[in-house]
Order: structure tokens, then C-alpha cells, then sequence
């Protein structure tokens, strides 16, 4: 790969969405932290899948020139991933949702206006 | 004995069967559909009982999701990939834990949870927390364990919002976010073994383990993954704000939830390192998050004045006692003093789990009979209830003497067995430790002292009987194991301590000698 420019992306998405997620005060942005931290998970596992000049594992339509089956790709690191996203989406969506109900009580998006102290 | 091997399976997959058929049921009578809820946890406590017997007697159980030898090795991967159930002592003993915690929460949730407002949404969300529970504790995937801890913190955060307050909304999003930050940490690690192992496999991993430079990095992400979703200090920010505005039998779950993600960390600990890592280094460090986690939790709960946020800082506090004894034996294995009291440290670490498990869940479902009754948390609005609530008082001196280590309750005994351990290893760590213990019963004193003495002051009933059921049922428990702690030491905790000890027993049964 191209001087691991995949894994230094990695890096660079948990970085940020560990920033975002401890030094951001508007809870929207909390949320979009977890899920850039995420999709820096998720893309490190496609990374792991990648081989080169392979070819999905499906063999109607095969390609000519393809030995089966070492020019496969084994999709276990896809499944992961989507997996992975299927559980993110699920999280994201009850995130949004108790933000709203922290909205509709607080009037505010702003972390420090939260209620339980001490 | 009525043994079959599919009862692993059948364990996880019943209550997520149960959990959806629970809103059709609930079409046809609230009653049937309490008494289902209530006959599928009865049934998994069990099947539960059979398999930790089966396990305690005949060694570990495996079962196979999916062919047992199956023909097709794929090209990249070193062993088949299908997922395994693996239950060995620990894993069982987790899963007695949760049954019964489950059960009692759910007895007591008939009264609890007034009707209306989704009370059977509220008892699919029970259900799927049991199975993710469960799931987390009996797996032998790393992957799947992901899988489960993610059905569990999504499960539990539902739950926490269920009465929808701006409190309960709040401490339900702290959890999600620490508890998907916390799995995605786990997600990373797991990414890192398989990038040098091809393997998800728990036994296949540790098998091959060359503890490189990545292995490290991952030890960091999982133990501190773990210990934040247990609430050790200095990640327990949440536990308090989510165990206080849940809903008092969800606290209970809530407290067994945690429980698993220790399970787990021991799990990673123990059997996929094991013997490779610097055991000093790491048991180093989780007594130390052990010591913290016990004193600040106790310094915190004492000046609180919400009963459930006390109570949640106490869970902080006992926490720290697991960690410490397993801490203790974690730093002394390999050397040759692990036998004479290494082992016996850990099984105060391990008894005091289910122990922890049973008090605190008592103590919380009292909390929430007491503010089922007088509406409010706040111990300077009680007063005097002992002349009407007799029975949740008695219940509530039961699981204050048990947590600040009074014989005859189970407290004491996994107490002693820490002091006892400890003060070989350090003479401070049992003083902390005792200390500690006597910072809980004052502060305890003080709880019965403002909620149940005094003049009468509220003109309240005892509770119904189903959430009396639901608290007799965790208090039998206590009496017992504190009556009889050297049958439940050497018949439950031992094996447990010996299975999670024993790395290459739990990589055979997988692999094959």
C-alpha cells in the first residue's frame, strides 16, 4: 500500500475523535467524535482485508485469470466491518435520541448545563 | 441428570427469543405476559444451575455454532471459523450471577414498574440485557464478545432512560458514550489480533500469543476498556449518575452488567496473556486501581444524600475489593507464594463478586422500595419508615450488615478471606482494606439511621409482595452463602479460581491437546 497512508488515517480519525469526544462541550459533537472514532475502527479492519489483486470470494461471474481459491479475498475482516457499522448505526440512533430528550429538558446542547453532580 | 449439550445455546438464545415475543403476549393480558416474562427467568436460573453443576462436575463445556468439524479450512485463517461457546468454571459462575440477579429484578419489576407507558418494551430490554449478559460471559470469540458487550450497553442505556426524567436521560447517554467508546477500544484490539493472528478464537489466539509489541498495545486497550465499562476509579464518572437514575431493578441488573466487563477483563487477563505478560507490572497496576477505586468510592458516598447515588458510590468502593484480591493473585502468580496465599486471594476477589453482586442488588431494590412508596431519593425527606416497612427494613439491615463485612453474612466471609491474603503480600493493603470497610458500615448507619428510625413520619404500606419476593429471593442467598461459606469456597469459587488460573485447560478444550 502507499506508505501506509490507510493506517496513518486510522490514527489520525481516533486522535480526532478522541478530541472531540473529551474537549467538545456541544453533545451533537460528542456524538460525531464516537462515530468518527468508529469509522477509524472500521476502516482499520477493511485495511487488515486488503490484498493485492484479489477478488471478492463469489464465483459466478469469476473473472478470467483468477485461481481459486488464492485470488480471493477471505471476507471475514467485511464481515466484521459490517457488523461493526450494523451496532454503530444502532448506537448513533439512540444517542441522537436521548439528546433530544436531554434538549427537550435542558433547553441547551451545552455538556456543562447537565443536572447530576458530585 | 436432565443434561443436554445444546443448554448453552439455549441459555443465550431463549431470553432473545422470550424478549420479542413478550409485546405479542403482552396483547393479549398484562398477566400472561408477566407470568411468561417470570417463567422464561425461572427457566434460564435453571438451566443454569444444570450447566454450572454439569461444568463444576465433568470440566468445560464447549459447543460449536455451527459444524463441529467443518471440511473447509479457508485458505488465510489457521482453524475453522465458526463461533464457540466455551464455559469453564468462571464463565459459569458469571452466569449464576446473572440468572439470578435477572430473576430477582424481574419478580420485583411486576410491582415496580407501574403499568403503561411500554411496561412489556420494558421487559424485552430485561430479557436482551440477560442474553448479552450471558453472551459476554459464556463466549469463547473475541469478536462476538464485541457483539455482546455492544447488546448489552444498548440494552442497559434503554433501560436507565426508561422513566425518561432529564436525570435518567443524562446518566443513560454518560453510559453509551463511555460504554461504546469503551467497546470500540475492544473492537481496535481485537482488529490488532487478528492482523497478526488471523484468529478470533480466545483459545486459538492464546495459544499462538507472541506477546510483540501490538499484543501490548492491545493489553492496554482491553484492560482499560474493561475497567472503565466496571466502573474502577479513575473512570467510575458514570456509574454513579446511571446506577442512581435508573430504575431500582435495573441498578440491580446494572451492578451485574458491570460484573460481566470484570469477568472479562480477568478473562483477557488470565487467558489470553497469561503467562506471557509481566504479571507483576499488570497485577501492579490493578491493585492499585483496586485501592483507589475502594477509597474514593467510600469518600464519596458518605457525604451523599441521595440513597441511590450513596449506594452507587459503595458499588464503586466494592469493586475495588474484587480488583484487589484478583489483583493480589494476579501479582503473585508464577512465584512460588501463589499457592500458599495467592490462590486464596483470588477466591476472595472472585467470591466477593457473586457476594457483591447479591447485597448490593438487595440493597438497591430496597432504595427503590422505599422511593416506590415515598417518591423521592433524598435521605432527609425519610424518616421513620421502619414503623410500616418492616420487612424492607429487615431486608435493607441484611444487605448493610453484608456489605460492611458483619458476620454472619457473605460480606464478611470473602472479606476475611482479602484481609487475610493481602496483609502476606503488604500490611497496607488489608489496612486500607478494613478501613474501607468500616467508612461502608458508617455510612450505612447513617442510611438506616435518616430512612427507617425515628418518629413516623409518612403514612405509608409495606410494598407489594412480588417486589418483597424479588428482594427475599437475593436475601436467602446472602444468609446461605454466609452461613455455609466453606461449602460455596470450595464447591463454587474454587473451581472458578482454578479455571481462570488454568490457561491450558481452557486452550485444550478448544484446540485439541
Amino acid at each position: 500500500m502507499i506508505w501506509n497512508v490507510p493506517f496513518i488515517t486510522v490514527a489520525l480519525l481516533i486522535a480526532i475523535g478522541l478530541y472531540a469526544v473529551m474537549f467538545k462541550r456541544n453533545l451533537i459533537k460528542i456524538a460525531i467524535g464516537i462515530t468518527i472514532i468508529e469509522s477509524g475502527v472500521n476502516l482499520f479492519l477493511i485495511t487488515l482485508g486488503y490484498r493485492k489483486g484479489g477478488v471478492a470470494p463469489i464465483y459466478t461471474n469469476l473473472p478470467s485469470g483468477v485461481k481459486v481459491p488464492e485470488g480471493m479475498v477471505l471476507p471475514v475482516p467485511q464481515a466484521l466491518t459490517l457488523t461493526s457499522i450494523v451496532i454503530g448505526v444502532a448506537v448513533l440512533a439512540l444517542m441522537l435520541s436521548f439528546i433530544m430528550k436531554m434538549y427537550q429538558h435542558n433547553k441547551s446542547l451545552d455538556s456543562h448545563s447537565r443536572r447530576l453532580k458530585g | 441428570m436432565i443434561y443436554n449439550e445444546a443448554i448453552p445455546a439455549i441459555l443465550i438464545g431463549l431470553p432473545l427469543l422470550a424478549a420479542f415475543i413478550t409485546p405479542i403476549i403482552n396483547l393479549a393480558s398484562r398477566k400472561a405476559r408477566n407470568a411468561f416474562v417470570i417463567a422464561v427467568l425461572a427457566i434460564e436460573e435453571l438451566l443454569i444451575i444444570l450447566l454450572a453443576w454439569h461444568v463444576f462436575t465433568d470440566g468445560i463445556v464447549i459447543y460449536t455454532m455451527g459444524a463441529k468439524n467443518p471440511s473447509i479450512v479457508p485458505l488465510q485463517a489457521a482453524v475453522p471459523i465458526r463461533i464457540v461457546l466455551e464455559i469453564d468454571g468462571m464463565a459459569a459462575f458469571m452466569g449464576l450471577i446473572s440468572c439470578t440477579v435477572a430473576m430477582a429484578a424481574g419478580i420485583y419489576s411486576i410491582a415496580f414498574i407501574k403499568e403503561g407507558n411500554g411496561k412489556s418494551r420494558y421487559y424485552t430490554l430485561l430479557l436482551i440485557m440477560l442474553a448479552g449478559m450471558l453472551g459476554m460471559e459464556f463466549t469463547g470469540d473475541l469478536f462476538n464478545l464485541f457483539v455482546f458487550l455492544e447488546i448489552l450497553s444498548i440494552a442497559s442505556c434503554g433501560l436507565i432512560a426508561y422513566r425518561q426524567h432529564a436525570d435518567a436521560v443524562e446518566g443513560a447517554f454518560k453510559y453509551l458514550v463511555v460504554s461504546n467508546i469503551a467497546a470500540l477500544f475492544v473492537l481496535f484490539a481485537i482488529a490488532l489480533f487478528y492482523a497478526q493472528y488471523d484468529l478470533l478464537n480466545i483459545a486459538a489466539i492464546a495459544k499462538v500469543m507472541q506477546y510483540t509489541q501490538l499484543d501490548k498495545i492491545a493489553l492496554v486497550l482491553l484492560v482499560a476498556a474493561f475497567a472503565m465499562k466496571c466502573g474502577a476509579v479513575p473512570m467510575h464518572f458514570w456509574a454513579p449518575d446511571s446506577y442512581s437514575t435508573a430504575p431500582a431493578a435495573i441498578t440491580a441488573m446494572l451492578v451485574a452488567a458491570s460484573q460481566a466487563s470484570l469477568y472479562a477483563l480477568f478473562r483477557v487477563c488470565f487467558t489470553l496473556y497469561g503467562s506471557l505478560m509481566d504479571y507483576q507490572t499488570i497485577g501492579l497496576a490493578i491493585i492499585i486501581f483496586g485501592l483507589l477505586s475502594m477509597f474514593i468510592g467510600v469518600t464519596m458516598a458518605l457525604p451523599q444524600k441521595d440513597i441511590k447515588r450513596l449506594m452507587a458510590y459503595h458499588a464503586i468502593s466494592q469493586t475495588g475489593y474484587m480488583l484487589l484480591g484478583v489483583g493480589v493473585g494476579l501479582y503473585l502468580l508464577g512465584s512460588s507464594d501463589f499457592n500458599v496465599y495467592g490462590i486464596k486471594a483470588m477466591e476472595g476477589g472472585i467470591f466477593h463478586i457473586i457476594n457483591h453482586a447479591m447485597y448490593k442488588g438487595l440493597l438497591f431494590l430496597t432504595a427503590g422500595a422505599i422511593y416506590y412508596r415515598l417518591g423521592t431519593r433524598n435521605l432527609n425527606e425519610m424518616g421513620g419508615l421502619g414503623h410500616t416497612m418492616k420487612f424492607t427494613s429487615i431486608f435493607f439491615i441484611i444487605g448493610a450488615l453484608a456489605i460492611a463485612g458483619i458476620p454472619p453474612f457473605n460480606g464478611f466471609a470473602s472479606k476475611l478471606l482479602i484481609y487475610e491474603a493481602c496483609y502476606k503480600v503488604s500490611p497496607i493493603l488489608s489496612i486500607v482494606a478494613m478501613l474501607v470497610s468500616v467508612l461502608t458500615l458508617a455510612s450505612f448507619i447513617k442510611v438506616f439511621h435518616s430512612a427507617f428510625m425515628g418518629p413516623k413520619m409518612h403514612d405509608v404500606k409495606e410494598v407489594p409482595k412480588s417486589m418483597l419476593i424479588g428482594m427475599a429471593v437475593l436475601t436467602f442467598v446472602i444468609i446461605f452463602f454466609g452461613l455455609f461459606p466453606g461449602w460455596v469456597v470450595s464447591h463454587i469459587v474454587h473451581p472458578a479460581v482454578m479455571a481462570l488460573v488454568d490457561k491450558t485447560a481452557y486452550i485444550n478444550a478448544v484446540m485439541g491437546g
